[in-house]
């Protein structure tokens, strides 16, 4: 048997733990892919090409000997070059963090993986410091949207959106501080899920923002998204903001019914500022769930002002040392935000994070009365790669500060959400499935019924 | 005289924070720091009660 680039990794792991087709084979077929198709779509930084053929050996290896290889035995899978990992420098995107020590220690999340017989294959580009939606890097050149190779993968986790789209690996992890899983997600036509704030450890990661940084999976199905999320639960003594909580696997979950549920819309702010085509989105997935009852989101505007404030004035403590001494080495337009983040007087932060606390009440309000909440991914399909302004309903608007305007509320408060890809003509376009605090099983069974009646899914590349 | 309203405050912060702004930066950075403050705005105007704590570290 020979790994099929359409495979996803719950396929290519059956296939290795039952003798059909080695670890090796199927590492050997992403690497071909990426060998053949990387040059076009920029997704990879670095491709740890020794490193997954002497893990894939061991895998065989352990099968040959009766041993069990874990639920992801032999899926090759990509990270954001953000995660730590043992040989390389964690550059974050940066020209600057290039120059660190090669890595001694995986990040967590990579441990995980491999510990599930995952096959790390190599670290995937993205904006510098995490603080983009769109994906383009002055250093390394943007990630490419795998269904129109001129336009953006989206940002932060770009190339994590783009490996994924363009079927290079089945599985990527990425960050989402703002919307960096959930954009990529959308524009690429891929299912991303950013957990609960806490729930995954973010332990040998580069930060971005204390406040609202995550990690999590990016895949081509719902099943694989759960995979590799249960691979990666767990405490960490090593995050200061990871869960004690004991593993909640959804795996087994994900097929239990949905009509049980109580599904609502995003109103107001949500269905604002909008392209047709995530009207249409959002409403393909409201009917197939039968969801016909508008939330209001009280001071959504507000959550989404309050996030840009502690995003900026956290990504600008985190590098005031770089901006004082290599204020030259980092891209001109993350130098001057967070050069700007820098002067943002400090009681204006404070009153932010105590809004936090306001908005997380309402929250928890909404939830008594619904389980999940629909919202759009991103305003738009993805734009075109350098693209600064569009015209919505007849008013140019900038595009990089407006990518973000659906998911920047909803992170804020840590809130877990799956990002379902909708296929529609001729770009894709990614709708949010929000649930409660540490009810990821919940976002993952809608999305997963969503997949069985065919009204999400990842279409296969096209752009290259 | 600074040419523009928020200069002085740049000029100030930048002094403080020992944080060079270079003059073919300032117009980015002003822009970017008039938007930050415009959101800023946004929240400042909402009125909490006193005893809001805030949530530094946020436990959904």
């Amino acid at each position: 048997m020979t790994a099929k680039p359409e495979m996803n990794a719950a396929e290519i792991a059956k296939a290795v733990a039952g003798g059909q087709l080695s670890a090796l084979a199927a590492t050997e077929a992403a690497l071909a892919r990426i060998k053949q198709h990387d040059g076009i779509l920029n997704a990879f930084t670095d491709v740890t090409a020794d490193r997954a053929r002497a893990k894939a050996r061991a895998i065989d290896a352990d099968i040959a000997a009766g041993k069990d290889v874990g639920p992801l035995a032999g899926v090759p899978f990509a990270v954001k070059n953000l995660f730590d990992v043992t040989g390389l420098p964690t550059r974050a995107g940066s020209k600057i963090n290039r120059e660190l020590a090669p890595a001694r220690r995986d990040a967590t999340l990579i441990e995980r993986m491999e510990a599930a017989g995952a096959v790390l294959v190599g670290a995937l580009n993205m904006g510098e410091y995490a603080y983009d939606f769109t994906g383009e890097n002055v250093h390394d050149g943007p990630s490419r949207n795998p269904h129109d190779t001129t336009r953006m993968s989206g940002g932060s986790s770009g190339g994590s959106g783009s490996a994924v789209g363009g079927a290079l690996v089945p599985i990527a992890l990425g960050s989402d501080t703002n919307g960096s899983i959930r954009v990529p997600s959308s524009f690429c036509g891929i299912f991303g899920l950013k957990p609960t704030y806490g729930r995954l450890s973010r332990a040998r990661s580069f930060p971005f923002v204390a406040s609202f940084d995550h990690l999590g999976p990016f895949a081509r199905s719902v099943t694989d998204l759960a995979l590799a999320y249960d691979a990666m639960q767990g405490p960490d003594a090593d995050d200061a903001a990871c869960t004690t909580r004991g593993l909640e696997p959804t795996l087994p979950l994900l097929a239990n019914p949905v009509s049980d549920l109580r599904i609502g819309i995003a109103g107001g702010y949500f269905q604002k500022n909008v392209f047709p085509e995530a009207v249409e989105a959002v409403g393909r997935v409201a009917k197939a769930l039968g969801a016909t009852k508008t939330v209001d989101v009280p001071e959504a505007a507000r959550a989404r002002a309050a996030a840009y404030v502690i995003s900026t004035t956290e990504g600008a403590s985190l590098h005031l040392d770089r901006l004082r001494k290599r204020p030259n080495d980092f891209d001109p337009a993350v130098r001057d935000r967070l050069i700007a983040g820098a002067m943002v007087p400090a009681p204006l932060v404070d009153r932010a994070q105590k809004f936090r606390r306001w908005y997380r009440a309402q929250f928890a309000e909404i939830f008594k009365s619904v389980d999940v909440l629909i919202a759009p991914a991103t305003p738009c399909t993805a734009p075109k790669l350098g693209q600064v302004m569009f015209t919505l309903d007849g008013v140019e608007l900038p595009v990089r500060a407006n990518i973000g305007i659906h998911t920047q509320p909803i992170s804020f408060i840590g809130l877990p959400v799956v990002a379902v890809p909708v296929p529609l003509e001729p770009l894709p376009i990614g709708v949010q499935i929000i649930a409660a605090p540490w009810r990821e099983d919940i976002a993952l069974r809608v999305a997963y019924a969503l997949e069985k009646m065919g009204v999400v899914s990842a279409p296969a590349p096209r752009g290259f | 005289m600074a040419a523009e309203p928020l200069d002085d405050y740049i000029d100030a912060v930048s002094k403080a924070l020992a944080l060079p702004v270079e003059e073919a930066w300032r117009p980015a950075v002003r822009a970017n720091l008039e938007v930050s403050l415009r959101l800023a705005r946004l929240v400042d105007e909402f009125a909490l009660p006193d005893d809001t704590e805030p949530a530094p570290v946020f436990t959904a």
